[in-house]
């Protein structure tokens, strides 16, 4: 037994080892290295290699990245919070009333996504904008007489832009989960005089929790950083960290707290992320 | 129960209209005679899609893209086959973390990805080129390949490989006649996914790529300037088409992939 068990580390070591050293050298090389250059400063092109903890103390108190960094986790929160909530009846409506036609469903909502992210995002600035489709729409209609400016360049657009461009990641994940409940358990709690209501509080939302977690981190983790759609569609009220972080690194020529403020963000996202995974696992157990 | 089905179809297909909104103003703006994106349309032209054909910048940035989507696309499928087939056939110690840590690019922040990678390039003193967006985008795009593969060698049935090593083949024969032609069409359907997604992949490559842009790098310095943008609805028509056909001979592989193996046992 020992014996095989050894023979299968050789072996798969001997295959696993080819990414995991890609990855070692590309991806965990890489992120220590922003860690280290975190702690040092740069003035100009000269890099001082002291250690300081100058760049987190500025990230920390200086008004400007306190304001993105709280902007960034709001937008992001909001986005994945409208995100989970549509795409559960759309998942649920799939898997429970799809009935032959789940396959085409799943297909039809993946398709609008592999238009390119990016014009995307810039498609949501001409629906958006003072001549745009939304407010052309309406002066047609004659609902309004002048159009609309509070659409675009603010936080709300940037939180409609990313609840469409993630949606298929929350449906997605809530789909599969939902689709791996026991069907029996439902006709079980409907015989023994369950409500739809009940059922779905007592059965269905519980059991595709995982689903619902799953896709709740699979968004938030990855939008906290995004600055495509900020820069696009916020606007200068709707800027987030990633912007900030990306001008550090260029035109303002300070590596050091670009690298800091990444850290920073890695390490709230990550804290966020933990909390909420403990929370919903402590939450899960009464059932 | 029916009434409540009743307003999910409803919402469902609201929801749907949503989901479609930008994807389908695209092609009406790309056919639209007007320089403004906006309506009310003025006409029907092909002119923006002749303009495609005399942007030299462009042919340039599809070249660098083609490269970067071909050659990481294939480390990728390397890396992700080679991950797969050690974690889905053997069972060892630390498995999990290493998968896990190869796995973390699909959701780290791309931006994290982008910034650490420049600060090591900067600090080695290597140029970015079309290199350093191929080796960002191999670590993007292994963790999608690891998933693709890892439903194809999942689907395997282990006693094909012990019958051909019963029937006298080495390691290396039983995986390139036995194990290879049954995953192959995994691996097509990893290639063509990694393909479709370095093409439209812009942050990394935004950080990385130096004076050699790559077509969504190009794409964004086009929003800068008013004049250009028909020209760029069109542009990302005919890539949208591209990503479509490409998707969906992924999923024809995927499927024979499926088919192929299930029908063995059959043949027996």
């Amino acid at each position: 037994m020992k014996f095989t068990f050894n023979n299968d580390t050789k072996k798969g070591w001997r295959l696993l080892s080819i990414p995991f050293i890609f990855s070692l050298l590309l991806l965990a090389a890489p992120l220590t290295m922003m860690f280290l250059l975190s702690f040092w400063t740069q003035d100009y092109l000269t890099l001082d290699k002291t250690f300081t903890f100058k760049n987190y103390i500025e990230a920390a108190t200086q008004p400007v990245y306190k304001l993105l960094f709280t902007r960034s986790l709001i937008i992001s929160l909001t986005a994945t919070f409208f995100t989970v909530l549509l795409a559960f009846p759309m998942a649920y409506f799939i898997s429970f009333h799809g009935g032959e036609r789940k396959a085409l469903w799943l297909f039809l909502i993946t398709i609008p996504f592999w238009t390119s992210y990016l014009i995307r995002m810039f498609l949501w600035k001409v629906i958006l904008g003072y001549n745009g489709v939304l407010n052309s729409f309406l002066i047609w209609l004659e609902m309004i007489t002048e159009p609309l400016t509070f659409l675009l360049y603010n936080a709300n657009a940037v939180v409609l832009a990313l609840t469409h461009g993630w949606a298929p990641f929350a449906i997605l994940p809530i789909f599969v989960s939902l689709e791996k409940i026991d069907r029996s358990l439902l006709e079980a709690s409907t015989d023994l005089g369950d409500s739809a209501i009940d059922q779905f509080f007592r059965i269905i939302l519980p059991l595709s929790a995982p689903g619902v977690i799953g896709a709740a981190l699979i968004i938030f983790i990855p939008t906290v950083g995004d600055y495509i759609t900020p820069k696009l569609v916020g606007g200068t009220d709707g800027l987030m960290i990633a912007n900030m972080i990306q001008v550090q690194f260029s035109k303002a020529n300070n590596a050091p707290l670009a690298a800091a403020l990444s850290v920073s963000s890695l390490m709230i996202v990550s804290f966020i992320s933990i909390v909420f995974v403990l929370f919903n696992r402590k939450y899960l157990r009464r059932y | 129960m029916s009434k409540s089905s009743k307003y999910l179809k409803i919402f469902a297909f609201t929801y749907l209209i949503f989901l479609y909104a930008p994807t389908l103003l695209l092609p009406i703006f790309s056919f639209n005679k007007s320089q403004i994106i906006a309506f009310p349309l003025t006409g029907f032209s092909f002119q923006w899609f002749e303009a495609l054909l005399y942007q030299d910048a462009l042919h340039d940035a599809l070249k660098n893209s083609l490269i970067v989507a071909i050659s990481s696309s294939i480390l990728a499928t390397i890396l992700g086959t080679l991950a797969s087939r050690a974690t889905t056939r053997y069972d060892f110690k630390g498995k999990q973390a290493s998968l896990t840590f190869i796995l973390a690019p699909l959701i780290l922040p791309e931006i994290i990805v982008g910034v650490s990678l420049l600060i090591v390039l900067i600090q080695l003193g290597i140029t970015l080129n079309v290199w350093s967006v191929i080796l960002g985008h191999t670590l993007l795009l292994t963790p999608f390949s690891i998933i693709i593969m890892n439903s194809a060698f999942n689907n395997l049935d282990l006693s094909l490989e012990e019958a051909s090593m019963d029937l006298g083949e080495n390691q290396f024969g039983t995986f390139y006649r036995v194990i290879l032609p049954l995953v192959l069409p995994g691996i097509i359907a990893s290639l063509l996914i990694g393909f479709t997604l370095s093409l439209d992949e812009f942050i990394i490559a935004f950080f990385l790529t130096g004076t050699d842009t790559t077509l969504p790098v190009y794409i964004w310095a086009q929003f800068r300037f008013p004049k250009k943008l028909p020209a760029t609805m069109a542009l990302g028509t005919i890539l949208l088409i591209v990503s479509l056909l490409l998707l969906s001979l992924s999923e024809y592989f995927r499927r024979r992939s499926r088919m192929l193996e299930d029908s063995i046992p059959n043949k027996n």
